[in-house]
C-alpha cells in the first residue's frame, strides 16, 4: 500500500475519533434538557416551535405513545411529499422545465425519502425541479434524520433509565435533533462545500459553446444545501444522477474528505452519546471498537480489490497499475481527482453508513469489492450505520450478543443492569428477521419475475447480483445502487417501495417496544457472574454474532453472484 | 391519536419551512454573496462568452487538443452518470480494447498495454474535468505536432496544469483538460 493512501486513511479516523467524542457529549446534554453552548441562541428559536406547533415539551411518552406519533408525522410527511412529486410539472422553480412523476415514481420516491433510504429511481437533473430539490427532497433529507436519531435517542434511554416514566418525547426529540445538530453542522458544511466549487444557486440551465464550437448545456441547482445534509444525514439522494461523483456535488479532493467524514461523524458521535447516557463511556467505546473492526475489514477489501484493478481491461490493453503519475487499478465508473482511497473509503463509509451516496459506480467495481459494498448493507445497517439507525441497529445486535452469551453460561441474560426478557428477545428477532427476510424474499420474487429481470443491464452472475443489490438497499434504507438496473419500473418502484417501509418501520416499532418495555426494568448491581458488556470480549462477541448472522444468511446467494463471478473474472470469462 | 395527527401536520409544515425554504435560501444569499463565482457554477468567460465550467468535462476529439476520458454522457451536463457496465462485459472489455487501438493510432510513441487505464474507462459522472498527468503526456507529441510546437513547451504547459495532492495529502494528481486546452490556445498568443 502507498504510504499516502494509508496516511489517508489513518488522518480519516483520527480526526472522526476527535469530532465523535465531544459530539456524543453534546448531544447527551441536548437530548437530556441540559444546557449547552448553543442554548442561548437557539433555546428561544425551540420554544417559538413548541408554540407555534402545539407541542406540549414536558412529560414524557410511553413508547407506544412514542410510536404513534412517529408514524403520524411520517404519514404527513410522506403525503405532503407525494404531492409536491406529483404536481412539480405546475408550480414554479422549474427551470429543466421537468413534468410530474407518475404514480408509481411518486410513491417510490416519497417513501424513499421519507425512510431515509434516498434509493432514487429517477435522475435528479431530468426528474426534478429546484422546488422539490429544496421543498421537498432538502427538508425530508432533515427530517427523516431527525427521526432516525430520534430513536436511538429514545433506545437509549429506555436501556439506560433507571424510573419507569415513558421514553422520552418525540417532538421534542425530533425539534432537538433538527435545532441543535443537523441544521447548524449543515449550515457551515454547505458554505465550506461552495467555498471550494459546489453550486448553490436557481439560474437557468447554462449554455456553452466549447472550444470546438459544440454546445454543451450544463446543469445548475441548489446543490450545497442539499450536498451537506445529504451525507451528514446519512440520506444519500444525489442532486443529479451520478451523485457525489458529480463534479458540482463533489469538486475537490477536499471536498470528497469532508463528505466522507460528514456521512459518518454523527453515527460515531451517538455511539459516545450513548455511553455518556450508561454513565460509562466504555459501553459506547466497545460499540464504536466493533464498528471500526468491521469497517477496516470492508475497506482494506474494498482497496486492495479495486486497486488491483480488473485484468481484462489490462487483456484489453490497458495499463492498470500505479504510479505517481496515474491512479491506476479499476477506473471503469471512478474520478480521477479522488483516486483508489478517496473513492474506497467514500464507498465503504456510503455502504457501512446507511448513506448510499456514491463518488463511483458500484455496478463497475469489481465483483467482490462490489459485493462488500452489498454485505455492508445486508450486515444491518450497524458499521457505524445510519444517523440512529446504526446504533439502535448495534444495540439490537448486542442485546442478541447478550443472550446468546447467556444462553452459553446458563444464566439470565443482562445488559447494564437490566434483564433481557422474552418479549425483548421477540422483538430483537423480528426486527433482524424482518431486515433479512424482506431482502431475500424481495430479491427472490424478482428473480423470478420476467419483467424485473428484464431492468436487468449486465449479463452473468453480474445480473444476479444487480437484483440482490437493489433488495438489499430498499431494506436495509442504503438508497445507493448498482445503477445498471433499470429501477423505474411499476414494479420496482412497488416492490422496492414496500421493502423500503419494512426495513425501516418493522426495524423502527419493534426498537421502541424493547426500549418501553426495558424502561421500566429494575437496574441490578453487577455480580462476578455477571457477563460484563464494556470491554473487548464483548467486542469480539458482537462482531462474532453480526458476522454469524449476516454470512449464514447470504453466503448461498452470494456464492451465485459476486463470489461466482471473481472466479470468472480472473479467468476471463466474459458476458 | 387525533392530537397526535394535528400536531404531525403543524410539525410537517413548521419543519419544512424551516428547512426546505430558510435554510436553503441561507445558503444561498451567503453563498451569492461570500463565493460568487463557485455558487454559479466556476464559469469560465473568453471574449464576453462562456465557453465551459472548470469543473465539468467538455468533448474534445482534435487532434489540437488533449482529449478527456471517455464519457458515457458524452459529456451532456444535464445527463451525468456512469456506464454501468460490470467487470465481466464483454462491452466493457470490447470497448476498452477499442479505445486503446484508437489512443495508440493517433499517439506517436503510445503503445499496446502503456495505455493508461484512466484514459480509456468512463468516468462515475460523465463529467470528469481531469486525467492523469500519465495520460496528458501520452498526448503530448500529437498535439505538438499539430500545432507546430515542440513537445517542450507543450509538456511545459501539461506540468504547469498538473495539481498535486490537495494539502498534499487529499486525492490524486490530476490535470484540467479544459484548463490545459484553453492554455494552448492562448499559447504564444
Amino acid at each position: 500500500m502507498p504510504v499516502n493512501d494509508v496516511a489517508y486513511f489513518i488522518v480519516y479516523f483520527v480526526l472522526l475519533v476527535a469530532a465523535a467524542v465531544p459530539l456524543g457529549i453534546y448531544m447527551k446534554r441536548v437530548f437530556e434538557g441540559e444546557r449547552t453552548f448553543a442554548h442561548p441562541v437557539l433555546e428561544p428559536v425551540e420554544r417559538v416551535v413548541y408554540r407555534v406547533t402545539g407541542v406540549d415539551p414536558e412529560g414524557d411518552m410511553s413508547w407506544t405513545g412514542y410510536a404513534a406519533a412517529l408514524l403520524a408525522f411520517t404519514m404527513a410527511c410522506f403525503v405532503v411529499l407525494f404531492a409536491l412529486l406529483r404536481l412539480q410539472g405546475f408550480l414554479p422553480l422549474n427551470a429543466g422545465g421537468v413534468p410530474g412523476m407518475t404514480t408509481a415514481l411518486a410513491f417510490n420516491t416519497a417513501v424513499s425519502f421519507v425512510t431515509n433510504t434516498n434509493w432514487q429511481a429517477y435522475a435528479g437533473e431530468a426528474s426534478a425541479s429546484y422546488l422539490t430539490q429544496m421543498l421537498g427532497l432538502t427538508w425530508q433529507n432533515f427530517v427523516s434524520a431527525a427521526v432516525g436519531i430520534s430513536v436511538a435517542v429514545a433506545f437509549a434511554r429506555g436501556l439506560t433509565r433507571s424510573v419507569c416514566r415513558g421514553i422520552g418525547n418525540f417532538w421534542v426529540d425530533l425539534v432537538r435533533s433538527l435545532l441543535y445538530v443537523l441544521i447548524p453542522i449543515s449550515l457551515v458544511l454547505a458554505l465550506v462545500l461552495v467555498s471550494q466549487g459546489v453550486i448553490q444557486n436557481v439560474s437557468p440551465f447554462t449554455s456553452v459553446t466549447t472550444l470546438e464550437g459544440a454546445s454543451q448545456t450544463i446543469a445548475q441547482g441548489p446543490v450545497a444545501s442539499q450536498e451537506a445534509i445529504k451525507e451528514l444525514g446519512t440520506n444519500g439522494g444525489g442532486f443529479f444522477n451520478a451523485n457525489s461523483a458529480h463534479p458540482y456535488e463533489n469538486p475537490s479532493p477536499l471536498t470528497n474528505f469532508l463528505e466522507t467524514f460528514a456521512i459518518l461523524v454523527i453515527p460515531a458521535g451517538l455511539t459516545m452519546m450513548f455511553g455518556k447516557m450508561a454513565g460509562n463511556m466504555r459501553q459506547g467505546w466497545v460499540l464504536l471498537a466493533a464498528m471500526f473492526v468491521l469497517f477496516a475489514v470492508g475497506l482494506t477489501a474494498i482497496y486492495g480489490l479495486e486497486r488491483a484493478g480488473n485484468p481484462n481491461l489490462a487483456r484489453a490493453g490497458a495499463d492498470i497499475s500505479a504510479a505517481a503519475d496515474r491512479p491506476g487499478g479499476n477506473m471503469e465508473g471512478k474520478e480521477v481527482r479522488f483516486g483508489q482511497a478517496g473513492t474506497a473509503l467514500f464507498e465503504n463509509a456510503t455502504t457501512a453508513a446507511s448513506c448510499g451516496a456514491v463518488t463511483a459506480s458500484h455496478d463497475s467495481m469489481t465483483p467482490l469489492a462490489g459485493g462488500m459494498t452489498m454485505l455492508n448493507i445486508a450486515l444491518g445497517e450497524v458499521i457505524f450505520g445510519g444517523v440512529g439507525a446504526g446504533l439502535y441497529g448495534m444495540l439490537i445486535f448486542a442485546i442478541l450478543s447478550v443472550f446468546i452469551a447467556g444462553l452459553m453460561v446458563g444464566r439470565t441474560p443482562e445488559y447494564l443492569g437490566k434483564k433481557i426478557g422474552p418479549t425483548d428477545m421477540k422483538l430483537a428477532m423480528l426486527a433482524i428477521l424482518a431486515l433479512e427476510a424482506g431482502i431475500l424474499v424481495i430479491a427472490g420474487i424478482s428473480a423470478v419475475t420476467p419483467s424485473a429481470v428484464a431492468s436487468v443491464l449486465n449479463a452473468g452472475p453480474h445480473g444476479l447480483t444487480e437484483i440482490l443489490y437493489a433488495a438489499t438497499s430498499a431494506v436495509g434504507n442504503n438508497g445507493s445502487a448498482f445503477g445498471g438496473l433499470s429501477a423505474n419500473t411499476t414494479f420496482y418502484n412497488v416492490a422496492l417501495g414496500i421493502g423500503m417501509l419494512i426495513g425501516r418501520y418493522l426495524f423502527i416499532v419493534p426498537v421502541l417496544g424493547i426500549a418501553g418495555s426495558m424502561a421500566c426494568k429494575k437496574v441490578a448491581p453487577p455480580t462476578s457472574g455477571t457477563f460484563p458488556t464494556d470491554g473487548p470480549l464483548f467486542t469480539g462477541l458482537l462482531i462474532g454474532v453480526i458476522v454469524i448472522v449476516g454470512a449464514l444468511t447470504f453466503f448461498p446467494v452470494y456464492a451465485l453472484g459476486p463470489i461466482v463471478e471473481q472466479f470468472m473474472m480472473n479467468a476471463g470469462t466474459l458476458f | 391519536m387525533k392530537r397526535a395527527f394535528i400536531v404531525s401536520i403543524r410539525m410537517a409544515f413548521v419543519t419544512l419551512l424551516v428547512t426546505g425554504v430558510v435554510y436553503p435560501l441561507v445558503v444561498t444569499g451567503i453563498a451569492a454573496v461570500a463565493f460568487p463565482r463557485q455558487a454559479a457554477g466556476s464559469l469560465i468567460e473568453r471574449d464576453g462568452k462562456i465557453v465551459g465550467s472548470t469543473l465539468i468535462g467538455q468533448a474534445f476529439s482534435s487532434d489540437r487538443y488533449f482529449h478527456p476520458r471517455p464519457s458515457a454522457a458524452d459529456y451532456d451536463g444535464t445527463a451525468s452518470g456512469p456506464s454501468n457496465l460490470g467487470p465481466t462485459s464483454k462491452r466493457l472489455a470490447g470497448d476498452v480494447s477499442t479505445r486503446v487501438d484508437e489512443v495508440v493510432e493517433a499517439n506517436p510513441g503510445a503503445s499496446k498495454s502503456a495505455v493508461p487505464v484512466d484514459l480509456v474507462t468512463a468516468s462515475a459522472s460523465g463529467l470528469d474535468p481531469h486525467v492523469s498527468p500519465a495520460s496528458a503526456k501520452l498526448q503530448v507529441a500529437r498535439v505538438a505536432s499539430a500545432r507546430g510546437l515542440t513537445a517542450e513547451q507543450v509538456l511545459g504547459l501539461v506540468e504547469e496544469h498538473t495539481e498535486g495532492r490537495q494539502l498534499g495529502l487529499l486525492g490524486e494528481p490530476r490535470v484540467n483538460v479544459l484548463e490545459l486546452n484553453i492554455a494552448l490556445d492562448e499559447f504564444g498568443k
